[in-house]
């Protein structure tokens, strides 16, 4: 696949990767800004609502009529988050045009969409529709309280909530329900105007078409997009080390038949310098993959749990642990999650779990490289990072991470929060 | 083995058929890094009775999906904790029709497409296993029965469905699986599971002799006789009850609509009758129709609406469905669409918008694994080549559609299954 990054315009960055692999071009358009608890919500109901109507189509059958005349063609808003970065905008895939009885030039008509869906919506009086928002508010408002729905994910975006209450992450990608309900036309349509001027732009595209053919077809879908000041200051804060010496802990009552545990760490000294390889092969010794020591130990062995597996978010520096336990149980998967980290710091991992995580990480990473979808989050993410690293360069590096780099990693970890989700009405009193 | 070609979507398929009659079908993916093998019997949950060698033999509900969990144990440990210390990620389904088993790998293919062939022929059971499982599968059967999706399908089945085997679960009943030993499983697997009566499926970067002679040499040798399903007596086309109605914990009422559907007996007319339903479903009820928008602009569908048609055990149906707050309203609703094509026609632009949409999204499939090799299977077991079907779409028309949509979707032929909240206790 070859690689190729350029700025396109102000603050716009298109990031290609050249290839005949796929049956489907993969095309995505984010718009980059501070996740904060104030405009979350907003963000999130931006795509939504313009993806209802532009000039040219102005509602859903027509978009929807438009996509399926270009041979199932697929655009979907997205709302995602990388460290504490929030991405708004765009995902969009469209057969190869090889691949078509008839040349449709599908790539240009699919820019020309995503351009006049940021650009050009169905508004009246230069304000949105109310109509539109109102209803993308509500489907909006109904997600965000779904969230309570899957409890293992649940769990976790609590966790994070109550570990890092006073830091951007808190607020959520989605926001919270009273900010999204609170969100009024006229004032989303000041936001989706200042977020088009201000926000720096990422655009993505995985398919057989030449950088250049790319370039220019978003360049002329894109050529009247606003470009006020950039807001410079989107990043992701790092806290080093725990709030405090134990750490804290927090329970949720709900009506749940099975428990819930979750636990945060912070990486620590990890941060200085991620050493990113060196990181995944650790959470997969750890929590990541059927041979971890939480799947080998805490779930097999022991039956401690259903389930328990970790994962990093190594822009933001924590490592979180998420787990179903019966409720008697807690405590002791608690204690066995921390025993199982306690045994990596003092270097205790086998040659076989150390072969088997860089085996796991591996096949991961290589899988990734078949999926247009896994590639662009690879790439979105590495990219705000500022490094450009193939998974394939990852997959290489693994090769080199010793057990001293694994235990170096365990042992900078900060236990700064533990969740806990059990049954029990709101306000009883907590079993001893 | 035959190489053939589809320039046209890019894609070539070696297919060969063993001496003991198992046919092989490898899609070459180059460049990718995971290959994924799907070995697959035509044997499911509506195949309890049979006839084998002249003997008509009947078994418990829920004996396939059974013999499909049971079939993981080796005499020497289990094939699934086997598949995954190689680095292979392993599963199997079963539905009314057939049984498969899968993986996809990254590192050592061929020695995981080994064990994979190996455990699915290597039947090893005990009356203790079995016995431990009847409790395992009784407790997923308890869990499955209280989903109201579960429950909303299966009502549709049964009110479209007097007596064939497809209106019951695939899993079977607590009662039912108690009844299962050893034996039954060792017996069905005799039947069923010889090459004869079964597919392997490959996609990825592999060499397709290699994997043809992987099969040639840990499956047996002999062609085996393919035991003849028993479904009873061909079934009317009108359902057997046009309304059926369950309470249950959901939080709004969920419904299907369905219409039991000619089956052809096999081969080029199964792909084209499919085809065809899914055109006159797309074109009638898909995401750019004036039923869809309407109905989803005046809040009685919301984005989870789908539809679809299941041709297979002898039999065919669609359905189409989702979360509605008044489920009659959209059957007349359907029903008036039905008519005003009945009556007019198809237009010209809903199928053509219908037929390109659909040609996409077939294109779009053959990049998932795990699709493209269950396509390709049930083409193989029902005597098609399921990459013929970009050809058959090119010579559909709109007319074939609405003769479709009026032979078939007419009032008296409709059911409507739904699944109602509660009321409040007491």
């Amino acid at each position: 696949m070859e690689y190729t990054r350029e700025e396109l315009l102000p603050g716009v960055w298109l990031t290609a990767l050249r290839t005949d692999k796929f049956k489907t071009g993969t095309l995505t358009m984010s718009l980059l800004s501070q996740l904060d608890a104030e405009t979350a919500s907003m963000h999130a109901l931006i795509p939504g609502v313009l993806r209802r109507g532009t000039v040219r189509l102005p509602d859903m059958e027509s978009i929807a009529g438009e996509l399926d005349g270009l041979y199932g063609s697929r655009v979907e808003p997205a709302v995602r988050r990388v460290g504490e970065v929030q991405l708004t905008g765009f995902t969009a895939s469209f057969p190869e045009d090889r691949l078509l009885p008839e040349r449709m030039g599908l790539l240009g008509r699919i820019s020309s969409l995503l351009g006049d869906l940021l650009l050009r919506p169905n508004t009246r009086g230069g304000l949105l529709l109310p109509d539109y928002v109102n209803g993308e508010r509500e489907k909006l408002v109904e997600r965000i309280r779904a969230q309570k729905n899957d409890k293992d994910s649940y769990a976790v975006q609590r966790l994070i909530q109550l570990m890092c209450a006073y830091e951007p992450i808190s607020a959520g990608v989605l926001g919270s329900e009273d900010s999204a309900e609170g969100i009024h036309y006229t004032r989303l349509t000041r936001r989706w105007r200042e977020l088009t001027a201000t926000a720096p732009i990422e655009l993505f595209y995985c398919g057989s078409e030449s950088f250049s053919a790319v370039a220019d077809a978003l360049g002329e879908a894109l050529f009247d997009l606003p470009r006020g000041e950039l807001d410079a200051d989107i990043g992701t804060d790092v806290r080093m080390n725990s709030l405090e010496e134990s750490p804290r802990e927090f329970t949720d009552l709900m009506d749940v038949t099975q428990g819930k545990l979750a636990m945060g760490w912070r990486l620590g000294n990890s941060m200085l310098e991620p050493d990113v390889p060196a990181l995944m092969v650790f959470n997969a010794v750890f929590g990541g993959s059927v041979t971890s020591k939480l799947f080998m130990n805490v779930r097999e062995r022991l039956q401690l749990c259903y389930y328990a597996s970790s994962g990093l978010d190594w822009q933001k520096g924590l490592l979180l642990v998420s787990s179903g336990v019966a409720f008697d149980k807690l405590g002791a998967a608690r204690d066995e999650i921390l025993a199982q980290l306690d045994e990596i710091r003092r270097g205790n991992v086998t040659p076989e779990e150390l072969t088997a995580a860089r085996r796991a990480v591996r096949h991961r990473l290589a899988t990734m490289s078949d999926d247009p979808y896994s590639l662009e989050g690879h790439y979105l993410s590495f990219n705000i990072a500022g490094s450009d690293a193939s998974p394939e360069e990852l997959a290489a590096a693994c090769e080199d991470v010793s057990v001293d780099e694994v235990a170096e990693i365990a042992r900078n970890a900060e236990c700064d929060a533990i969740y806990y989700l059990r049954a029990g009405e709101d306000g009883e009193d907590e079993e001893a | 083995m035959k190489r053939l070609d589809y320039p046209h979507v890019g894609e070539i398929l070696y297919e060969t058929s063993l001496p003991n009659g198992l046919p092989v079908l490898v899609s070459p993916k180059p460049g990718y890094a995971k290959s994924y093998a799907f070995f697959a019997t035509k044997y499911g949950g509506a195949m309890r009775r049979f006839n084998l060698q002249g003997r008509a033999i009947d078994t418990p509900a829920g004996v396939a999906h059974f013999l499909e969990h049971k079939m993981f144990d080796m005499p020497e440990g289990n094939a699934l904790a086997a598949l995954s210390q190689n680095g292979a990620s392993p599963n199997a389904y079963t539905s009314g029709g057939i049984t498969a088993y899968h993986f996809e790998s990254t590192q050592g293919f061929y020695e995981n497409l080994d064990i994979l062939l190996k455990f699915v022929s290597t039947p090893y059971f005990t009356a203790e296993s079995v016995g431990k499982e009847q409790g395992i599968i009784g407790q997923e059967i308890r869990m499955t029965e209280d989903n109201p999706y579960f429950a909303l399908y299966y009502g549709l089945l049964r009110a479209l469905y007097d007596h064939h085997p497809v209106r019951e679960s695939v899993a079977g009943t607590v009662e039912s699986i108690a009844e299962i030993t050893p034996e039954t499983l060792y017996d069905c697997h005799r039947a069923f599971y010889v090459p004869s009566n079964m597919v392997l499926c490959v996609a990825g970067d592999v060499d397709a002799e290699k994997v043809a002679a992987a099969a040639e040499r840990i499956l047996p040798g002999e062609l085996s006789e393919v035991p003849r399903p028993d479904y009873g007596e061909p079934e009317a086309l009108e359902p057997t009850a046009p309304r059926v109605e369950l309470a249950m914990d959901v939080s709004a009422p969920q419904f299907l609509v369905g219409a039991k559907l000619p089956a052809p007996e096999s081969g080029a007319d199964i792909l084209r009758q499919t085809l065809i339903c899914e055109l006159a479903l797309r074109s009638l009820v898909g995401r750019s129709s004036p039923f869809y928008t309407g109905l989803y602009a005046e809040g009685l569908l919301r984005a989870d609406f789908s539809y679809g048609e299941d041709f297979s055990c002898g039999t065919a149906y669609m359905e189409l469905g989702g979360e509605s707050a008044e489920p009659e309203r959209v059957l007349e609703r359907f029903v008036s669409e039905v008519r005003r094509v009945s009556e007019n026609g198809l237009e010209p632009e809903a199928f053509e918008r219908a037929r390109r949409a659909d040609y996409g999204l077939t294109l779009r499939s053959l990049g998932s694994f795990s699709s493209l090799c269950r396509a390709l299977a049930d083409g193989a077991m029902n005597g098609y080549r399921f990459l013929d079907v970009f050809e058959v779409s090119r010579s559909l028309s709109a007319d074939d559609c609405a003769e479709y949509i009026r032979e078939n979707f007419a009032p008296e032929r409709l059911a409507l299954a739904a699944v109602t909240p509660r009321g409040p206790k007491g």
